[in-house]
Protein backbone atom coordinates (compact mmCIF):
# COMPACT_ATOMS: atom_id res chain seq x y z
CA UNK A 1 0.00 0.00 0.00
CA UNK A 2 1.34 3.78 -0.83
CA UNK A 3 2.02 5.69 1.92
CA UNK A 4 0.74 8.90 2.63
CA UNK A 5 2.86 12.28 2.02
CA UNK A 6 1.70 14.75 4.51
CA UNK A 7 3.30 18.26 4.35
CA UNK A 8 4.00 18.64 8.03
CA UNK A 9 5.05 22.58 9.69
CA UNK A 10 7.61 22.78 12.18
CA UNK A 11 9.02 24.89 14.53
CA UNK A 12 12.48 25.00 16.75
CA UNK A 13 14.70 25.34 14.24
CA UNK A 14 17.34 27.03 16.33
CA UNK A 15 19.96 24.50 16.53
CA UNK A 16 22.02 26.10 18.32
CA UNK A 17 23.53 25.67 22.14
CA UNK A 18 20.25 26.31 23.31
CA UNK A 19 18.76 23.85 20.88
CA UNK A 20 14.81 23.75 19.90
CA UNK A 21 13.39 20.77 19.24
CA UNK A 22 12.57 21.14 15.59
CA UNK A 23 15.61 19.63 13.74
CA UNK A 24 15.43 16.50 15.52
CA UNK A 25 11.85 16.16 15.17
CA UNK A 26 11.95 17.05 11.43
CA UNK A 27 15.04 13.82 11.22
CA UNK A 28 12.34 11.64 12.83
CA UNK A 29 9.91 12.39 10.41
CA UNK A 30 12.12 11.47 7.50
CA UNK A 31 13.03 8.82 9.03
CA UNK A 32 9.31 7.48 9.70
CA UNK A 33 7.93 4.23 8.08
CA UNK A 34 4.09 5.31 7.84
CA UNK A 35 4.38 7.98 5.49
CA UNK A 36 6.76 10.72 3.04
CA UNK A 37 6.69 13.95 4.73
CA UNK A 38 7.35 17.76 2.95
CA UNK A 39 8.93 19.68 5.71
CA UNK A 40 8.00 23.12 6.08
CA UNK A 41 9.77 24.88 8.96
CA UNK A 42 8.76 28.04 10.64
CA UNK A 43 11.56 30.04 12.06
CA UNK A 44 11.08 33.14 14.11
CA UNK A 45 14.59 34.37 13.27
CA UNK A 46 16.70 34.56 10.26
CA UNK A 47 19.64 32.74 11.40
CA UNK A 48 17.70 29.64 13.04
CA UNK A 49 20.46 27.07 11.49
CA UNK A 50 17.26 24.31 10.57
CA UNK A 51 16.33 26.88 7.98
CA UNK A 52 19.88 26.29 6.14
CA UNK A 53 20.56 22.78 6.96
CA UNK A 54 21.04 20.39 4.24
CA UNK A 55 17.64 17.92 3.94
CA UNK A 56 15.75 19.16 6.76
CA UNK A 57 13.22 21.36 5.67
CA UNK A 58 11.79 21.54 2.17
CA UNK A 59 10.04 25.28 2.96
CA UNK A 60 11.01 27.58 5.26
CA UNK A 61 8.51 30.52 5.93
CA UNK A 62 9.34 33.26 8.93
CA UNK A 63 6.68 34.15 11.60
CA UNK A 64 5.97 36.63 14.01
CA UNK A 65 6.52 35.97 17.45
CA UNK A 66 3.29 35.35 19.97
CA UNK A 67 3.88 38.49 21.43
CA UNK A 68 2.86 40.03 18.51
CA UNK A 69 -0.45 38.96 19.02
CA UNK A 70 -2.74 35.85 17.84
CA UNK A 71 -4.18 37.91 15.04
CA UNK A 72 -0.71 38.41 13.27
CA UNK A 73 0.72 35.17 14.23
CA UNK A 74 -2.96 32.96 12.43
CA UNK A 75 -2.94 35.33 9.60
CA UNK A 76 0.80 33.81 8.98
CA UNK A 77 -0.27 30.60 9.14
CA UNK A 78 -3.22 31.54 7.30
CA UNK A 79 -1.02 32.76 4.32
CA UNK A 80 1.52 29.47 5.02
CA UNK A 81 -1.52 27.52 4.91
CA UNK A 82 -2.90 28.92 1.80
CA UNK A 83 0.64 28.32 -0.19
CA UNK A 84 1.38 24.86 1.40
CA UNK A 85 -2.01 23.32 2.13
CA UNK A 86 -0.27 21.96 6.00
CA UNK A 87 -1.76 18.73 7.19
CA UNK A 88 -0.15 19.13 10.49
CA UNK A 89 1.76 21.62 12.50
CA UNK A 90 4.40 21.10 15.26
CA UNK A 91 5.21 23.63 17.68
CA UNK A 92 8.32 22.54 19.84
CA UNK A 93 8.33 25.99 22.02
CA UNK A 94 7.02 26.53 25.29
CA UNK A 95 6.15 30.13 24.77
CA UNK A 96 4.15 29.38 21.49
CA UNK A 97 2.30 26.72 22.78
CA UNK A 98 -0.37 28.91 23.93
CA UNK A 99 -1.39 30.51 21.08
CA UNK A 100 -1.26 27.01 18.90
CA UNK A 101 -3.56 25.42 22.03
CA UNK A 102 -5.97 28.29 21.88
CA UNK A 103 -6.67 28.07 18.08
CA UNK A 104 -6.72 24.56 17.99
CA UNK A 105 -10.25 24.39 16.58
CA UNK A 106 -9.42 27.41 14.06
CA UNK A 107 -6.61 25.02 12.52
CA UNK A 108 -8.29 22.45 12.91
CA UNK A 109 -11.22 23.75 10.88
CA UNK A 110 -8.53 24.54 8.27
CA UNK A 111 -7.50 21.09 7.80
CA UNK A 112 -4.67 21.52 10.03
CA UNK A 113 -3.90 18.73 12.66
CA UNK A 114 -2.10 19.18 15.85
CA UNK A 115 -1.59 16.82 18.65
CA UNK A 116 -1.21 18.75 21.66
CA UNK A 117 -1.82 18.72 25.68
CA UNK A 118 -5.33 20.95 26.94
CA UNK A 119 -4.99 24.46 28.19
CA UNK A 120 -5.54 22.46 31.52
CA UNK A 121 -2.86 20.44 31.57
CA UNK A 122 -0.72 23.00 29.83
CA UNK A 123 -1.46 25.26 32.42
CA UNK A 124 -1.17 22.95 35.75
CA UNK A 125 2.03 21.79 35.16
CA UNK A 126 3.60 25.20 34.80
CA UNK A 127 6.95 25.65 37.19
CA UNK A 128 4.47 27.92 39.31
CA UNK A 129 2.26 25.15 39.86
CA UNK A 130 4.44 22.34 40.79
CA UNK A 131 3.84 22.04 44.17
CA UNK A 132 0.11 21.30 43.83
CA UNK A 133 0.51 19.89 40.69
CA UNK A 134 2.73 17.12 42.70
CA UNK A 135 -0.05 16.77 45.49
CA UNK A 136 -3.22 16.37 42.71
CA UNK A 137 -0.95 13.89 41.38
CA UNK A 138 0.80 12.29 44.25
CA UNK A 139 4.40 12.66 42.78
CA UNK A 140 7.49 14.09 44.58
CA UNK A 141 8.46 17.73 43.75
CA UNK A 142 10.91 20.03 45.50
CA UNK A 143 9.47 22.51 47.71
CA UNK A 144 9.11 25.69 45.28
CA UNK A 145 7.42 29.23 45.60
CA UNK A 146 6.19 31.52 42.27
CA UNK A 147 7.75 34.97 43.73
CA UNK A 148 6.85 37.89 41.60
CA UNK A 149 8.19 40.78 43.69
CA UNK A 150 12.21 41.69 44.30
CA UNK A 151 10.66 42.42 47.99
CA UNK A 152 9.49 38.81 48.70
CA UNK A 153 12.75 37.74 48.51
CA UNK A 154 14.40 39.32 51.82
CA UNK A 155 12.21 36.74 53.85
CA UNK A 156 12.88 33.25 52.01
CA UNK A 157 15.68 32.11 54.92
CA UNK A 158 12.59 31.60 56.34
CA UNK A 159 11.40 28.98 53.68
CA UNK A 160 14.41 27.59 52.33
CA UNK A 161 18.02 26.67 52.62
CA UNK A 162 20.90 27.53 50.36
CA UNK A 163 21.64 27.03 47.93
CA UNK A 164 18.43 27.80 46.25
CA UNK A 165 17.74 27.23 42.70
CA UNK A 166 15.93 30.13 40.86
CA UNK A 167 13.93 29.69 37.30
CA UNK A 168 12.28 31.32 34.80
CA UNK A 169 8.85 30.51 34.08
CA UNK A 170 9.96 29.04 30.51
CA UNK A 171 13.89 28.80 30.44
CA UNK A 172 16.76 29.29 32.71
CA UNK A 173 17.84 27.97 35.91
CA UNK A 174 20.61 29.46 37.93
CA UNK A 175 21.66 27.94 41.61
CA UNK A 176 22.32 30.57 43.82
CA UNK A 177 24.43 30.82 47.29
CA UNK A 178 23.31 33.43 49.00
CA UNK A 179 20.75 36.15 49.20
CA UNK A 180 22.85 38.49 47.00
CA UNK A 181 23.00 36.11 43.63
CA UNK A 182 19.09 35.26 44.50
CA UNK A 183 18.48 38.73 43.82
CA UNK A 184 20.89 39.13 40.81
CA UNK A 185 19.42 36.42 39.05
CA UNK A 186 15.52 37.30 39.92
CA UNK A 187 16.14 40.68 37.87
CA UNK A 188 17.67 38.64 34.97
CA UNK A 189 15.80 36.35 34.69
CA UNK A 190 12.40 38.80 35.36
CA UNK A 191 13.93 41.29 32.72
CA UNK A 192 13.93 38.47 30.46
CA UNK A 193 11.00 35.79 30.92
CA UNK A 194 8.73 38.22 33.18
CA UNK A 195 7.06 37.06 36.32
CA UNK A 196 6.16 34.88 38.20
CA UNK A 197 10.18 33.84 39.00
CA UNK A 198 10.16 30.22 40.65
CA UNK A 199 12.38 29.94 43.56
CA UNK A 200 13.05 25.84 44.22
CA UNK A 201 14.61 23.72 47.00
CA UNK A 202 17.89 22.33 45.54
CA UNK A 203 17.47 18.76 45.54
CA UNK A 204 21.20 16.98 45.55
CA UNK A 205 20.88 13.89 43.09
CA UNK A 206 21.73 13.16 39.38
CA UNK A 207 19.59 14.66 36.98
CA UNK A 208 17.52 12.09 34.67
CA UNK A 209 14.61 12.92 32.18
CA UNK A 210 12.02 11.02 30.32
CA UNK A 211 11.39 11.90 26.93
CA UNK A 212 7.53 10.08 26.14
CA UNK A 213 3.85 10.32 24.56
CA UNK A 214 0.87 10.32 25.65
CA UNK A 215 -2.29 9.64 23.14
CA UNK A 216 -5.00 11.60 25.59
CA UNK A 217 -6.43 9.03 26.94
CA UNK A 218 -4.72 7.57 29.45
CA UNK A 219 -1.69 5.30 27.82
CA UNK A 220 1.65 5.84 26.86
CA UNK A 221 2.42 5.59 23.45
CA UNK A 222 6.41 5.50 23.95
CA UNK A 223 9.06 6.89 26.91
CA UNK A 224 12.58 6.53 26.71
CA UNK A 225 14.52 7.63 29.93
CA UNK A 226 18.13 9.28 29.52
CA UNK A 227 20.75 10.81 32.01
CA UNK A 228 22.59 14.00 30.48
CA UNK A 229 26.67 13.39 30.11
CA UNK A 230 28.12 16.48 28.92
CA UNK A 231 25.98 19.57 30.11
CA UNK A 232 26.65 23.19 28.49
CA UNK A 233 26.59 26.23 30.66
CA UNK A 234 23.05 26.92 29.84
CA UNK A 235 21.69 23.45 31.10
CA UNK A 236 21.39 21.90 28.13
CA UNK A 237 22.05 18.24 27.21
CA UNK A 238 25.27 17.96 24.87
CA UNK A 239 25.77 14.49 25.27
CA UNK A 240 23.25 11.51 26.81
CA UNK A 241 22.70 7.91 26.97
CA UNK A 242 19.24 6.16 27.63
CA UNK A 243 18.99 4.58 30.92
CA UNK A 244 17.48 1.22 31.96
CA UNK A 245 14.96 2.57 34.73
CA UNK A 246 12.17 0.68 35.37
CA UNK A 247 11.19 3.53 38.23
CA UNK A 248 11.30 6.26 36.13
CA UNK A 249 8.91 4.32 33.31
CA UNK A 250 6.40 4.04 36.55
CA UNK A 251 6.13 7.53 37.34
CA UNK A 252 5.73 8.73 33.53
CA UNK A 253 3.44 6.08 32.54
CA UNK A 254 1.31 6.39 36.03
CA UNK A 255 1.32 10.60 35.38
CA UNK A 256 0.22 9.96 31.72
CA UNK A 257 -2.68 8.24 33.00
CA UNK A 258 -3.47 10.37 35.56
CA UNK A 259 -3.53 13.68 33.56
CA UNK A 260 -4.57 11.71 30.44
CA UNK A 261 -1.55 13.42 28.94
CA UNK A 262 -2.40 14.60 25.41
CA UNK A 263 0.95 14.67 23.10
CA UNK A 264 4.91 15.07 23.68
CA UNK A 265 6.33 15.73 27.37
CA UNK A 266 9.61 16.29 28.72
CA UNK A 267 10.06 15.10 32.70
CA UNK A 268 12.77 15.99 34.28
CA UNK A 269 13.53 14.49 37.34
CA UNK A 270 16.06 14.63 40.60
CA UNK A 271 17.19 10.99 41.25
CA UNK A 272 19.22 11.03 44.94
CA UNK A 273 21.31 8.71 46.46
CA UNK A 274 18.87 6.90 48.13
CA UNK A 275 17.00 6.26 44.99
CA UNK A 276 14.16 8.41 45.00
CA UNK A 277 12.56 10.85 42.67
CA UNK A 278 11.76 14.49 42.73
CA UNK A 279 10.07 15.71 39.55
CA UNK A 280 11.61 19.14 38.73
CA UNK A 281 10.00 20.04 35.64
CA UNK A 282 7.43 19.12 32.93
CA UNK A 283 7.97 20.49 29.80
CA UNK A 284 4.61 20.20 27.67
CA UNK A 285 6.74 19.36 24.26
CA UNK A 286 8.96 16.68 22.36
CA UNK A 287 12.64 18.02 23.94
CA UNK A 288 15.45 18.61 21.84
CA UNK A 289 17.09 15.45 22.68
CA UNK A 290 14.12 13.35 20.77
CA UNK A 291 16.50 12.09 18.78
CA UNK A 292 18.02 9.25 20.84
CA UNK A 293 14.59 8.06 21.41
CA UNK A 294 14.45 7.41 17.41
CA UNK A 295 18.00 5.96 17.97
CA UNK A 296 17.00 3.74 20.99
CA UNK A 297 13.57 2.91 19.21
CA UNK A 298 10.96 4.97 19.51
CA UNK A 299 10.51 7.12 16.47
CA UNK A 300 7.97 9.57 18.61
CA UNK A 301 7.73 12.37 16.39
CA UNK A 302 6.19 9.57 13.78
CA UNK A 303 3.61 8.47 15.95
CA UNK A 304 2.93 12.23 17.10
CA UNK A 305 1.60 13.06 13.87
CA UNK A 306 0.21 9.45 13.18
CA UNK A 307 -2.00 10.46 16.62
CA UNK A 308 -3.26 13.77 15.27
CA UNK A 309 -3.56 12.68 11.89
CA UNK A 310 -6.59 9.95 14.06
CA UNK A 311 -4.39 6.72 13.15
CA UNK A 312 -4.23 4.22 16.15
CA UNK A 313 -0.43 4.04 17.34
CA UNK A 314 0.38 0.75 19.03
CA UNK A 315 2.43 1.52 22.04
CA UNK A 316 6.06 1.10 21.95
CA UNK A 317 7.04 -1.57 24.25
CA UNK A 318 10.92 -1.63 24.34
CA UNK A 319 13.96 0.87 23.76
CA UNK A 320 17.98 0.00 23.68
CA UNK A 321 19.36 1.09 26.58
CA UNK A 322 23.26 2.53 26.41
CA UNK A 323 22.23 4.43 23.23
CA UNK A 324 24.27 7.78 23.44
CA UNK A 325 24.58 10.75 21.57
CA UNK A 326 26.65 13.93 21.54
CA UNK A 327 26.13 16.85 20.00
CA UNK A 328 28.06 18.75 17.37
CA UNK A 329 28.89 22.47 16.01
CA UNK A 330 29.22 22.82 12.53
CA UNK A 331 29.68 25.63 9.93
CA UNK A 332 27.31 25.64 7.55
CA UNK A 333 28.37 27.73 4.17
CA UNK A 334 25.45 30.02 2.50
CA UNK A 335 25.51 32.36 0.13
CA UNK A 336 24.19 36.18 0.96
CA UNK A 337 21.09 35.94 -1.33
CA UNK A 338 19.41 33.50 1.16
CA UNK A 339 19.70 35.70 3.91
CA UNK A 340 18.33 38.02 1.15
CA UNK A 341 15.29 35.79 -0.20
CA UNK A 342 14.49 35.27 3.70
CA UNK A 343 14.57 38.67 4.78
CA UNK A 344 12.75 40.41 1.59
CA UNK A 345 10.26 37.74 1.05
CA UNK A 346 9.91 36.04 4.48
CA UNK A 347 10.45 32.66 3.14
CA UNK A 348 13.20 30.35 1.60
CA UNK B 1 27.41 -9.32 48.03
CA UNK B 2 27.18 -9.79 44.13
CA UNK B 3 27.64 -7.63 41.12
CA UNK B 4 24.37 -5.47 40.58
CA UNK B 5 21.66 -7.40 37.23
CA UNK B 6 22.19 -5.71 34.15
CA UNK B 7 25.63 -4.34 35.02
CA UNK B 8 27.89 -5.13 31.63
CA UNK B 9 31.50 -5.90 32.15
CA UNK B 10 33.06 -5.95 29.12
CA UNK B 11 36.69 -8.19 28.63
CA UNK B 12 38.37 -4.97 27.83
CA UNK B 13 37.73 -3.60 31.33
CA UNK B 14 34.87 -1.44 30.28
CA UNK B 15 31.89 -1.23 33.45
CA UNK B 16 28.47 0.10 31.93
CA UNK B 17 25.91 0.87 34.37
CA UNK B 18 22.54 0.98 32.14
CA UNK B 19 20.28 2.16 35.55
CA UNK B 20 22.50 5.38 36.23
CA UNK B 21 24.29 5.72 32.70
CA UNK B 22 27.85 5.46 34.41
CA UNK B 23 30.61 3.72 32.67
CA UNK B 24 33.99 2.98 33.90
CA UNK B 25 36.88 1.78 32.88
CA UNK B 26 39.10 -1.10 35.25
CA UNK B 27 42.57 -2.32 34.86
CA UNK B 28 43.69 -6.69 34.10
CA UNK B 29 43.90 -6.95 37.60
CA UNK B 30 40.41 -5.06 38.76
CA UNK B 31 39.09 -7.03 36.01
CA UNK B 32 40.30 -10.10 37.59
CA UNK B 33 38.96 -9.39 40.72
CA UNK B 34 35.46 -8.34 39.68
CA UNK B 35 35.40 -11.70 37.55
CA UNK B 36 36.08 -14.20 40.59
CA UNK B 37 33.11 -11.41 42.51
CA UNK B 38 30.78 -12.41 39.60
CA UNK B 39 31.33 -15.99 39.89
CA UNK B 40 30.36 -15.80 43.49
CA UNK B 41 34.03 -16.11 44.48
CA UNK B 42 34.45 -15.93 48.87
CA UNK B 43 37.48 -13.48 49.98
CA UNK B 44 39.67 -16.43 50.71
CA UNK B 45 39.47 -17.91 47.51
CA UNK B 46 40.14 -14.48 45.49
CA UNK B 47 43.20 -13.63 47.38
CA UNK B 48 45.25 -17.39 47.07
CA UNK B 49 44.57 -16.65 43.13
CA UNK B 50 46.19 -13.39 43.37
CA UNK B 51 48.55 -13.89 46.01
CA UNK B 52 49.80 -16.76 44.15
CA UNK B 53 49.49 -15.33 40.93
CA UNK B 54 51.13 -11.57 41.67
CA UNK B 55 53.92 -10.62 43.41
CA UNK B 56 52.10 -9.08 46.41
CA UNK B 57 51.81 -10.02 50.22
CA UNK B 58 48.79 -10.58 52.01
CA UNK B 59 48.67 -7.39 53.91
CA UNK B 60 49.15 -4.97 50.83
CA UNK B 61 46.34 -7.32 49.09
CA UNK B 62 43.67 -7.30 51.37
CA UNK B 63 44.09 -3.37 51.83
CA UNK B 64 43.62 -2.77 48.29
CA UNK B 65 41.23 -5.68 48.12
CA UNK B 66 38.68 -3.91 50.42
CA UNK B 67 39.36 -0.57 49.40
CA UNK B 68 38.48 -1.75 45.60
CA UNK B 69 35.32 -2.86 46.87
CA UNK B 70 34.63 0.08 48.52
CA UNK B 71 34.81 1.90 45.70
CA UNK B 72 32.45 -0.62 43.56
CA UNK B 73 29.94 0.20 46.44
CA UNK B 74 30.35 3.73 46.14
CA UNK B 75 29.41 3.29 42.45
CA UNK B 76 26.62 1.16 42.55
CA UNK B 77 28.01 -1.55 41.56
CA UNK B 78 27.71 -3.98 43.97
CA UNK B 79 24.75 -5.20 45.99
CA UNK B 80 24.55 -6.67 49.61
CA UNK B 81 22.78 -10.24 49.51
Amino acid sequence: MAKPKYTIAVTGLNNTDNPGPGVPVIRGLREAETFDVRIVGLAYENLEPGIYMPNTTDKTYQIPYPSAGAEAFMKRIEYIHSREKLNCIIPNFDAELFTFMKNEKKLAQMGIKTFLPSIQQFEERHKANLPSFGEKYNIQVPKSIAVTNISDLSKINDKFDFPILVKGKFYDAYIVYNLEQLQYYFNKIASKWGVPVIVQQFIRGTEVNVVALGDGKGNTIGAVPMRKQYITDKGKAWGGITLSDEKMLEITHDLIKRTRWRGGMELEMIKTDDNKYFMIEINPRIPAWVYLANGAGQNLPEALVNLAMGIDVKPYKTYKTGIMFVRYSYDLIGDISQFEKLNINGEL
Amino acid sequence: MRVKKNIAISETGFIFNPATGDSFTLNPIGLEILSFIEKNKKYEEIANTILEKYDVDSITFEKNYYDFIQMLKNNHLLEIE
